[in-house]
Formats: C-alpha cells, sequence, structure tokens
C-alpha cells in the first residue's frame, strides 16, 4: 500500500476577481523509499498540492479530494489536533528560503528541541544529545557551539541544513521539500541535494521534491510528475522522461534548456502559463502547443496509458518509443 | 575587432563598520581584475555570491567609482591609479556624463527594478528626459519603437508594471536600457528569476538585439549552462578575484582551474543518464572580511599545497586560457 495516497485533489481560492483553481485533478502515489519529483513553472500549483497535503493553506482555500490520505490515515477528515500529531512528525516539510522559516528570535538548538519536545516529549537533556546528533547527521561542523546561534549567525547552505535537521528530528516517513536548493549557490546547492539523497536513502523514508530545475530532477529523482497550469500533464520515471517525453509541453520544456539546446537561438515556448481570467477551453496548454488542432482546442484531453507517460493529450509523442 | 572595456587590476574595497567597539573592517570586494571586452561580444562573468560579479557590474556602470587600478571604456578612462589620487584622476563630469549614455544595466528582479507607480511609457522615455533634448512626440515614437523591438505590443504603453508577467517586465526592463542607444549592456543575473520557458525568451531577445545593434554584453550569472549558451569569453570569480577566464568552449571542454572544474562538475545536468561521480568542494565560501592568506581558493581545493597556504597565485596563461592557481602554473595538477 501507498504511503501517501491522492486521488483528484483540487484547490480552489477563493479571491476578489472570482475562484481560482491553482491544483486541478491531482493524483499521487508515493512508496516508502520513493524519490518523486513534482517540476512545473511557478503557478502551476507544485507547492499549493503539497501545501493541502500538510494542512497548511489559508483558510480561502477549498480542497476537495477523492482520496487523501497518508499511512492508511484520511488526511481530508482528521481533527486539528490528530493532524498536528502528523504533521512535522511523520510528514516533514523544508521550504525554499532557510532564513525565512528559521524564527530569527530563538537559537537553533531551541528550534530543534521544539519538535522533539512536542512529537517526543523527551527532556532538556536527551532534547541536549539528540539535537548534537542531528547537527551531526547533517554535516553542520562543532554542532555543540551551533546549537547556541542564533539563525542571522549562519549562512544560506548552513540554514538549510538546520532546516533539514529540524525535519529529521522525528524520523518521518515522508518529507516534503519545496525547492530546497534554489536559493543557494551551485556549490552549496550540490551539497544539500547530496544530503537529501544521503537520509533518504539512509533512513528509507519517502522524498517528494518539488522544483522548477530540470537538472535538479535530472540527478535526484526516480519518479517525476510535471505539471502544467494545475494539471499534472505527463508522469514517467525519470530516464523515460528525459529521453521520449510524450506530453508536447514537457518536450518543449527540455528543448528550451539552454545546456540541451544547439544552434544559435532556443527553441523558446511562445506566450505564457494562462492566469486565472485566460484559461483556455479544452487542452490548458493549446495556445502555446505547435502540435494543437481544432480537437485541442474544444474537447479536454483524455490521460493516456502508461506507456504513453500517462500524458494529459490528445495527441501524445513518442508513440514508437512506447511500442517499443 | 577592438576593446570597448579594459581593465587593469580593478579594485573595490568597502570600509565597513563593525558596531561601536571594534574598528572598522575593509572588505576586498574586488580585489584586483583584469581583462578586456572586444565590441560586440558577451563576456559572461560567473561565480557564487560573495565573488565580486555585482561590484564588477557597479564598477562598470560607473555607479561607484573603483578604489584602485584603471578601467577605460570605449576609448575613455574612467579612473586611471597613475593619475594618482582617484578622485581628481576621475574625467570631469561632462565627459562622465556622456560616457555613462553608453553603459546600461538590466538587473535581476524585474520586480523590483520597474517603478510601480510609473507606466511603461514614462518607464521608457525617461533616460531620455534626463539625458537628451528630445521633443516630446520624437520621445513617444522612440519608445513605441524600443516596445516593437523587444516584442511587446503598442497598447503595453499606457500600463503599469504590476499587469505585466515576469518575462514582460523584463522585455521592459531591456528596453528602457536600449533607449539612450548605449554600445555596452551590463546584465546583472537577467534571467534567473524567470521560469525556464520564459528564460529562453529573453534569451533569444538578447541574442536578437545583440546582433541588430552590435551590443557588447557583460553577463553576470551563476548559471553555467545560461553562460554556455550567451557567452564569448568567460571570467570565473573566486572572493573578489578572476581564477580562470578563456574562450567559452575552452571553459567546458577543458576547465583547468580546481574551482571551475568543482563549478562545472556541481552544476546539475538535465540528463539522467550522465548521473556522475561529482568532485564534492567542502565547506562554504570563506567570508570576505577575513579571507584565506595565499589562494583563497586553498581550504577547500583538493589539490592544495604548502605555497597555495603562503602566496596568493597570479593569473597566467595556459594554452589560450588565463589561470591563477601553482597548481596549473607548475604543472603539478593533471587535466
Amino acid at each position: 500500500m501507498a504511503l501517501l495516497s491522492i486521488r483528484n485533489l483540487s484547490v480552489t481560492f477563493e479571491t476578489a476577481t472570482g475562484p481560482l483553481k491553482a491544483v486541478d485533478g491531482m493524483d499521487l502515489a508515493v512508496d516508502p523509499g520513493d524519490i518523486v519529483a513534482i517540476v512545473g513553472e511557478s503557478g502551476s500549483g507544485k507547492s499549493v498540492a503539497m501545501l493541502a497535503v500538510m494542512g497548511l493553506l489559508p483558510d480561502t482555500a477549498t480542497v476537495t479530494a477523492d482520496e487523501m490520505s497518508f499511512a492508511g490515515r484520511d488526511l481530508a477528515t482528521l481533527s486539528v489536533q490528530a493532524r498536528r500529531q502528523v504533521i512535522g512528525k511523520d510528514i516533514a516539510m523544508i521550504f525554499q528560503e532557510p532564513v525565512a522559516s528559521l524564527n530569527p528570535c530563538f537559537t537553533v538548538g531551541f528550534q530543534i528541541g521544539e519538535a522533539l519536545k512536542t512529537h517526543l516529549g523527551l527532556g532538556r537533556a536527551d532534547r541536549q544529545r539528540r539535537s548534537i546528533e542531528l547537527l551531526q547527521e547533517v554535516g553542520i561542523p562543532e554542532p555543540e557551539k551551533r546549537l547556541s546561534a542564533f539563525p542571522h549567525q549562519l549562512s544560506g547552505g548552513m540554514s538549510q541544513r538546520v532546516m533539514i535537521a529540524m525535519a529529521i528530528s522525528c524520523q518521518p516517513q515522508l518529507l516534503i521539500a519545496d525547492e530546497p536548493s534554489t536559493a543557494l549557490d551551485v556549490t552549496i546547492q550540490a551539497q544539500i541535494l547530496d544530503l537529501l539523497v544521503k537520509l533518504q536513502r539512509d533512513t528509507g523514508m519517502a522524498l517528494v521534491l518539488i522544483t522548477h530545475d530540470m537538472g535538479v530532477v535530472a540527478e535526484t529523482a526516480q519518479r517525476v510528475v510535471v505539471q502544467y497550469a494545475g494539471q499534472q500533464v505527463e508522469r514517467q520515471p525519470v530516464g523515460g522522461l528525459f529521453d521520449h517525453p510524450h506530453h508536447p509541453y514537457t518536450a518543449a520544456l527540455l528543448d528550451a534548456l539552454p545546456d540541451r539546446a544547439s544552434g544559435d537561438r532556443l527553441p523558446a515556448i511562445p506566450g505564457v502559463v494562462p492566469g486565472q481570467s485566460d484559461r483556455p477551453d479544452g487542452c490548458l496548454f493549446n495556445p502555446r502547443c505547435k502540435f494543437a488542432d481544432e480537437t485541442c482546442r474544444t474537447v479536454a484531453p483524455p490521460r493516456q496509458s502508461a506507456e504513453l507517460g500517462e500524458a494529459l493529450c490528445h495527441y501524445p509523442l513518442n508513440h514508437r518509443e512506447a511500442a517499443a | 575587432m577592438s576593446a570597448i572595456v579594459e581593465a587593469t587590476d580593478l579594485a573595490r574595497h568597502y570600509d565597513v563598520s563593525r558596531g561601536p567597539f571594534r574598528g572598522s573592517a575593509t572588505v576586498r570586494a574586488l580585489a584586483g581584475a583584469s581583462f578586456t571586452v572586444e565590441a560586440g561580444t558577451t563576456l559572461a562573468v560567473v561565480g557564487e555570491s560573495g565573488c565580486g560579479k555585482s561590484t564588477l557590474a557597479r564598477l562598470i556602470t560607473m555607479i561607484e567609482p573603483p578604489t584602485g587600478g584603471t578601467l577605460t571604456i570605449n576609448g575613455q578612462s574612467v579612473a586611471d591609479e597613475a593619475a594618482g589620487d582617484h578622485a581628481p584622476g576621475r574625467p570631469d563630469k561632462a565627459v562622465l556624463k556622456a560616457l555613462r549614455k553608453t553603459v546600461q544595466i538590466v538587473f535581476q528582479d524585474p520586480y523590483g527594478s520597474l517603478n510601480p507607480r510609473q507606466k511603461v511609457g514614462s518607464i521608457l522615455e525617461e533616460p531620455l528626459v534626463i539625458n537628451t533634448n528630445m521633443p516630446a512626440a520624437e520621445r513617444r515614437a522612440k519608445a513605441f519603437d524600443m516596445l516593437k523591438r523587444v516584442g511587446l505590443r503598442p497598447e503595453h504603453y499606457g500600463r503599469y508594471p504590476h499587469m505585466f508577467s515576469g518575462g514582460q517586465r523584463q522585455r521592459i526592463a531591456v528596453a528602457r536600457a536600449l533607449m539612450l542607444d548605449p554600445k555596452i549592456l551590463v546584465l546583472d543575473e537577467p534571467v534567473s528569476a524567470l521560469d525556464v520557458s520564459i528564460q529562453a525568451q529573453v534569451l533569444n531577445l538578447l541574442a536578437d538585439l545583440q546582433d541588430e545593434f552590435g551590443l557588447t554584453y557583460i553577463f553576470i550569472s551563476h548559471d553555467l549552462s545560461v553562460v554556455r549558451f550567451v557567452a564569448d569569453q568567460v571570467m570565473v570569480m573566486y572572493l573578489g578575484r578572476p581564477v580562470e577566464m578563456a574562450p567559452v568552449e575552452a571553459i567546458f571542454a577543458n576547465p583547468r582551474h580546481p574551482y571551475t572544474r568543482a563549478l562545472l562538475s556541481a552544476t546539475p545536468v538535465a540528463d539522467p543518464s550522465r548521473r556522475r561521480a561529482k568532485i564534492k568542494l567542502e565547506g562554504e565560501l570563506p567570508s570576505p572580511f577575513d579571507p584565506p592568506p595565499g589562494c583563497a581558493f586553498h581550504p577547500r581545493c583538493l589539490y592544495a599545497r604548502d605555497v597555495c597556504r603562503i602566496e596568493s597565485p597570479e593569473l597566467a596563461s595556459v594554452d589560450g586560457a588565463d589561470v591563477a592557481c601553482h597548481g596549473i602554473a607548475e604543472n603539478w595538477i593533471e587535466d
């Protein structure tokens, strides 16, 4: 049985200009030990979907799902108190801006200890000992000293390590990492990604990696979900996705990467991601798709078979490779 | 081909106060960079945060004067160490004002660099109002023309920045930079705030404009895959000093400096079949207040020997590339 199982998750925000559908019919099954990447551009709903799982969305959001369960417990009907025992313990999350997600008024040691006290009920001495262990685990030098450091005394990479230490403090079964390395320098990004993959391998937890960077996806993930304007347009193992993308959006996105380009101009995708007011009929990608025809403009596309990357498209690409 | 920007030992130091009970400290944000940029080409400046790439941008755009070295832009000296004190050594105001028109800058964050209370039309015309005596009708015509060239529509003239997406805003920022017909454009991380599909559009636009106007680009970036696509020459910087300078093919095919190699190796490649062993850099960037003695990179370098801890290496030419490394110069780091 899947650890996290989501079927037909939709999130709608009530805004001053009417309802905004941020996530539209999302399905996701994460098994223990999986590394799943959710990749998409800004506004594709990748973070919102995971925040819905965590129950961290504001009141203006309406979350509906056929199923949203974690380790057999239904997250949708869980009471607030019961949810708080799961969140931060069995499901943990780290965010893009490590410096902004740490509280500037408290020491690193206090903030790590908080989770240990709330969820595990450890005493002061145990908390101290465990915090040092955790900081060691995430590769922070001189952990005893660092416990009394305030967040502003740490660099971005160190702050992200502290965030990771907090997230793994209760040995979660699922870690959601929302753009964990985007705000960091390249050499530090490599260190953080290595650390996440190592922790995942050592503890056997599942890792959901939210990112917009195809390079990060290629180097860390096993399975990839491609999101576009709130919909999952393709779901594939990582090798297949990069070699034989089936959805035209995935293909165009990969072509637009400077490191895969040849020639002196990039094959850019024309236009922009549709917003609240200009959502097209039929396939959401049709105004920017070079293969679109009348059907795409009027009829919502079907979900294709697993061989075709479960692409949400009338005319998926790379038929022949799928048959082979 | 002629050099349009020439810098020799260009340096910028800042005095930073460290609170009431300690003396002020000197940060060597740029500790001596020498390079030339040929007209019509792109020099990419690559490095991590704190390496001095944005300080370099501020010097080239003449926002700040350098504290050491010489800088010549378009044949005109901006600062000359030989003239002694830097302030009197600078050319007079009129020359500097004319020179400023030839260098323009595009910033990283198109959300922060456009005034939200100005319409696109007045954003574009402002440089003309300040720097020229052009009549209003001509300014307007020029703004419309520039909107078209950067791929925006005439009706965008009367709109406010918040009505545009990130990519469109960066187009407006580029259009504003081009209003005074500059020769040099400093691009400070112009695409790093944009999504991949939009990033490709803006990179293509920059390439088109370079062909059309014969512009010289100083392209500052931390993203090596973008640099590979846009650059002619690449300068890799670490803690205020250039560590390697070479044509773009050479940097990517045959990186020499250990830091360049590590940087290339750390950049994620969008190809799962090429998951390879990485050169892992231990530790973090040292603080610029207190840079390590000798080669600034030695605490993180895999090859460091005693000489690296004592003596700072100079840029030396090795097979068409300039590298600042004892190991490369003395040939004990193999390719």
